[in-house]
């Protein structure tokens, strides 16, 4: 585990953000990186403070854990871009920063006379990241969106669903075509930034969320890219092409889990006969014997000789159906760490709150504690994306209440 | 020509599939040198996408996966058998030459190699070495074994995607292997950017289920503050919005086959403008609390104007006032025929050495002054070993061809 004492990679770098949905979660790595990142909102707050869930479902500024979760690590500020004095300080504050982070619609910040194109010239090394659903410029540039429609319409919605195409194809949760957006904006900061140490030359970063959406579905574009095949969605596996066969079982305790592939090598029956035979079950699985055939095997099944070959199709069948019923008799991690331990890749569907009770995840030091001191309480956030000993990426400290930073802004006049 | 934007780096890179070859991916495209390390004897196929669809034509093997080239864009790429001491040999020489070393094997394997961390540190004092792998090289689920569907299964974001009562739908996709890239591109960065200011390496261990689980905060949260678990009747309903609350918010039926829109009122004036269009007139849907009581029948009525609407017509309409509103996108709708993709020029066409011309993923972020540029294809098995043996490491060609004969490269 790493050293907390010890600075992160960005240390001394200074980011303002302009807080934003879209970009919060962007803001939030480059923080956790050991930037110094100023969020800066309205005086009256960043609509996002009024985003469920709050803290005992009661509502209020500093009782938003959206806000909490995506600012933690944070330094804010309040400055109102709607006066000469606000967008004065703006100045001031970008004037002293490496990074800026933004995503305001496109127009806006040129209207006000803040945008990158008038404050280049006084700043030759400033970055600044701007973070928009359609990019800057664009044809949709100027189209109304929220995390639901970039993912419906950047493609990752299509690919998500169920078998049954009755059903609406799904978003995933937790505003990942947001999130999505910001790890791009991170990367782009990154790699600014490591020009910069070359050039000594800030510059113009325009990300899009549609874009980042539209380059992050796997098989879904280069498959039509390549092929011009179009894929269709499935429950709980890859849209594909051609049907592929189901990987879902629910286990003794009601927690699905994805099953794998099935097995196919002689190793891999052999494995799941002792497994069946360990638990007692062998006597209740009538396919039993096909098992044992294929402990005999001499090449891996292949996925082409099912149906064509009657006794590799019934090895096949009784492969998945037996890894199955394992499952079904035993609670999911249990099944999750017997398969895995036999080196089958299995996995347990964890709600997200279940994985940080893991224990690999604790040993890993996943789950971190965060103080509230206003509160008096401290509470358990997730951790960081990496362990990077001599860096390391940490949840620093709680999200800025209102206006807590505006010494900052004092201190540059 | 190349992007200036990373071309003081090189990076040895034994990256493959997406999870890791998306990494350097990225750093490709900004001009970084990334040499890809193969192995002769199995045809580079420990990255199995050499060899898989799709497929451009009737041609298969190790030159011809789709997905390959995609993901290995500008990057060289060079063949080394490392079970020979002469392959190991050369493989510390190009190390020596290197920022980092990069690798997405399971846990352990680079060190059953011969080249651990410590070996690494030997050859070159300041090296950054990043491993990405589904459960990091620390913890107990260190040795198990991972791919998309199930990184995302443990980490929570398979079951945050679905209906109640129905078995999660999860990701149709490897949405992690694409994260899983990016998340290890930013720690290589941030490796690199340390190093540059400190002089200092580093191992940064990467774990695609540590990486995924970042990614769910405001549900965690609610859970380890308020005690409220996303496992709980009624939930998940991901095409619905929980943080913040929105009414109406989802997937509706769209006139077609397989065709839908997307919609949301983000506020009370989004509603109101929603519910003039569509003729809704419903006083239990008067505030935001009314509609979240009666959702079902709200979407009910939703759906009742969409249904009979062609899905971009729908949003075209919604877009006109104000509304925030998208047709599913297909493949072929977001790839052949919209006119931002277009205009970003997210599909470009790169030249490979035996497919020919191809389109990929493009990047979803232009720099005003060292912008990505995508136009090589990926390597053939072994393209680059000239220019990097030979030139990197000062081999003469009759030194190659005798590496060649002897199995090494």
């Amino acid at each position: 585990m790493a050293d907390h004492n010890l600075p992160g990679a960005l240390a001394g770098i200074r980011v303002v953000e302009l807080a934003g949905e879209a970009s919060a979660y962007a803001g939030l790595m480059l923080a956790g990186m050991g930037a110094e990142v100023i969020v800066a909102e309205p005086p009256e707050g960043h609509h996002s403070r009024g985003f469920e869930p709050f803290l005992d479902d009661e509502p209020g500024p500093e009782r938003s854990l959206w806000w909490w979760h995506y600012n933690a690590s944070k330094v804010g500020v309040t400055l109102d871009l709607g006066d000469d004095d606000g967008r004065e300080q703006f100045r001031s504050l970008v004037g002293t920063a490496d990074v800026v982070l933004e995503s305001e619609r496109p127009g806006r910040l040129a209207d006000l006379g803040i945008d990158h194109d008038t404050l280049r010239a006084d700043h030759p090394e400033l970055i600044w990241v701007s973070l928009t659903p359609f990019g800057r410029s664009g044809p949709r540039a100027q189209e109304e969106s929220i995390d639901l429609t970039v993912l419906a319409a950047g493609g990752p919605v299509w690919s998500c669903g169920y078998d049954d195409h009755a059903i609406p194809p799904q978003r995933g949760g937790g505003n990942q075509g947001y999130q999505t957006g910001s790890i791009f904006a991170v990367l782009s900061a990154q790699t600014a930034l490591l020009a910069r140490d070359r050039t000594g030359q800030g510059q113009f970063v325009d990300v899009s969320l549609h874009a980042a959406a539209n380059v992050t579905t796997e098989f879904a574009s280069v498959q039509w890219l390549v092929a011009g095949d179009e894929v269709q969605r499935q429950t709980g596996r890859h849209a594909a092409v051609e049907p592929t066969t189901f990987t879902r079982a629910l286990s003794a305790d009601g927690i699905d889990v994805n099953t794998g592939f099935p097995p196919r090598s002689a190793r891999d029956f052999a494995v799941v006969v002792e497994w069946m035979e360990s638990l007692g079950l062998k006597d209740q699985f009538e396919e039993f014997f096909f098992l044992e055939m294929g402990t005999q095997l001499e090449e891996d099944l292949h996925l082409s000789q099912i149906g064509q070959d009657p006794e590799v199709t019934a090895m096949f069948g009784a492969a998945r159906e037996a890894v199955r019923f394992i499952a079904q008799n035993i609670t999911a991690h249990e099944f999750f760490i017997g398969a895995q331990e036999r080196g089958l890749a299995v996995g347990i569907i964890y709600s997200p709150e279940e994985v940080l009770a893991d224990p690999h995840f604790q040993e890993r030091g996943f789950p971190v504690e965060v103080e509230h001191e206003d509160l008096g309480r401290s509470f358990t956030y997730v951790g960081a994306p990496y362990i990077a000993p001599k860096s390391p990426y940490q949840v620093r400290h709680r999200a800025p209440h209102l206006g807590e930073h505006n010494s900052i802004l004092e201190a540059l006049t | 020509m190349k992007s200036e934007a990373l071309s003081h780096i090189r990076i040895c890179d034994f990256t493959g599939q997406l999870a890791g070859a998306g990494a350097t991916r990225w750093m490709a495209a900004f001009g970084a040198e990334i040499i890809r390390v193969e192995d002769p004897a199995r045809l580079g196929k420990w990255d199995v996408l050499r060899g898989t669809s799709p497929f451009v034509d009737e041609r298969r093997g190790h030159e011809f996966g789709g997905c390959f080239n995609n993901h290995n864009v500008e990057k060289l790429g060079i063949t080394l058998n490392l079970r020979t001491d002469k392959g190991k040999e050369l493989l510390a020489e190009l190390i020596a030459e290197c920022d980092a070393v990069t690798e997405n094997f399971a846990a352990g394997v680079l060190e059953r190699l011969g080249f651990g961390y410590e070996r690494l540190r030997e050859i070159k004092p300041d090296i950054l070495y990043v491993s990405n792998c589904g459960f990091g090289h620390a913890g107990p689920y260190r040795k198990y074994k991972t791919w998309g569907p199930i990184v995302q299964a443990c980490c929570g974001l398979t079951f945050t995607s679905g209906l109640p009562d129905m078995p999660s739908a999860g990701w149709g996709y490897s949405y992690m292997d694409h994260h899983g890239g990016n998340f290890m591109a930013m720690a290589i960065m941030a490796g690199l950017i340390h190093r540059s200011r400190t002089g200092e390496g580093q191992w940064i261990d990467m774990s695609c289920t540590d990486a995924g689980a970042t990614m769910l905060g405001p549900a965690v949260l609610d859970y380890t503050v308020n005690g409220r678990p996303l496992r709980r009747d009624g939930m998940p309903y991901s095409n619905r919005s929980q943080f913040p609350a929105m009414a109406p918010h989802g997937i509706y039926e769209a006139d077609g086959h397989d065709a839908w829109l997307a919609l949301a009122a983000r506020d009370e004036r989004d509603w109101q403008a929603i519910a003039e269009l569509m003729g809704i007139d419903d006083r239990r849907f008067a505030d935001l609390a009314g509609r979240l009581a009666h959702e079902d029948d709200l979407d009910d009525a939703v759906r009742a104007w969409t249904s009979k609407r062609d899905r971009f017509d729908a949003a075209a309409e919604l877009q006109a006032i104000g509304v925030p509103a998208a047709g599913v996108a297909k493949p072929v709708d977001r790839v052949d025929n919209d006119a931002n993709t277009e205009a970003w020029g997210l599909w470009p066409t790169v030249t490979h050495g035996e497919m020919g011309r191809v389109r990929v993923d493009g990047i979803p972020a232009h720099f005003s002054d060292t912008d990505w540029v995508l136009e090589r294809g990926g390597p053939l098995l072994g393209q680059h070993n000239r220019q990097i043996i030979g030139g990197l490491l000062g081999y003469s060609d009759a030194e190659l061809t005798d590496l060649a004969a002897e199995g090494v490269i």
